[in-house]
């Protein structure tokens, strides 16, 4: 089991603000269309009162970091993503992220050992009340296993 | 009730055809995302990492499958968005991204209404997962 002494572990958390700014390059950069990112007027009239931030946006945000671990730079491979609002994001909210090494388990597959490693990520507004929970689960492989000694 | 979308169980998004990947979406994506990773922009770390050329980063294709969604922003919002990745992505792939609507629950903000989503490369599917869409009451 990969990183073990860090499973339970969090960052400290880190502030955030969802700048226009970002929010309508990273639209861009998506291809998405919605006005509800980009236009300030539509977005004022719109039930939201402001403008909102794409699904995946706190992709962007500094969660901080977990004392000490130190993941290796290449072969890591992203296997799953997921993320949970408890209402929308808006542009214009400070948001307190951090982030926290959840589990770390192994597998034996068809490529030889692999490692598993999940980390939850999460962002609160001023008040303590959460926003959102992201979840990833990072795939370890054999190779790059044996790169980092474990 | 919202008058201007009715989703029932088996309702199909329709489906979108992307422009090919290429290599200053990546770029662009990299500066919007701050994810720098070299083997989405750069050959020779694609190559180092063994890999048969650059591939898209994993989480532009999740946006990618967002997009079903943006037109219906102002009834409802991506709730909860599951995905997991199946094959990576390269320059010149063309995606394709869809989905279908496979339950309905009633919750306090609205209806959830929940899809099975996808992005494909002809035959493959290179990502796939769940989307809950939740649709505001009137």
């Amino acid at each position: 089991m990969l990183y073990k002494e860090f499973v339970g572990l969090r960052s400290e958390p880190v502030k955030n603000l969802v700048e226009r700014g970002p929010v309508r390059r990273f639209a861009e950069a998506i291809e998405d269309p919605s006005p509800l990112y980009t236009d300030e007027r539509m977005a004022t009239e719109s039930r939201y009162g402001r403008l909102l931030a794409p699904p995946t946006f706190p992709r962007t945000f500094d969660y901080g970091r977990i004392e000490g671990l130190e993941l290796p730079r290449v072969g890591l491979i992203h296997g799953e993503f997921s993320i949970s609002y408890e209402r929308p994001l808006l542009v214009g909210e400070e948001v307190l992220c951090s982030m926290q090494l959840k589990d770390s388990y192994d597998k034996r597959g068809r490529r030889g050992l692999l490692g598993f490693l999940v980390f939850e990520r999460t962002g609160e507004d001023p008040y303590g009340e959460r926003i959102f929970t992201t979840n990833d689960i990072v795939v370890v492989t054999e190779a790059v296993r044996r790169g980092i000694g474990a | 009730m919202n008058g201007t979308l009715l989703w029932s169980v088996g309702d199909e998004l329709r489906e979108r055809t992307l422009p090919p990947v290429d290599r200053m979406r990546l770029i662009k994506y990299a500066g919007a995302s701050g994810d720098y990773n070299g083997i989405h922009l750069l050959d020779d770390a694609a190559e180092d990492a063994g890999l048969p050329g650059i591939i898209a980063h994993g989480m532009l294709t999740v946006a990618t499958m967002g997009l079903l969604f943006s037109p219906h922003l102002e009834y409802g919002y991506i709730k909860t968005f599951r995905n997991r990745f199946s094959s990576m992505v390269f320059l010149g792939d063309v995606l394709r991204v869809g989905g279908r609507v496979v339950g309905v629950e009633e919750s306090d903000e609205g209806l959830l209404h929940k899809f099975q989503v996808y992005a494909r490369r002809n035959e493959d599917t290179v990502a796939s997962g769940e989307v809950g869409f939740l649709l505001y009451r009137a």
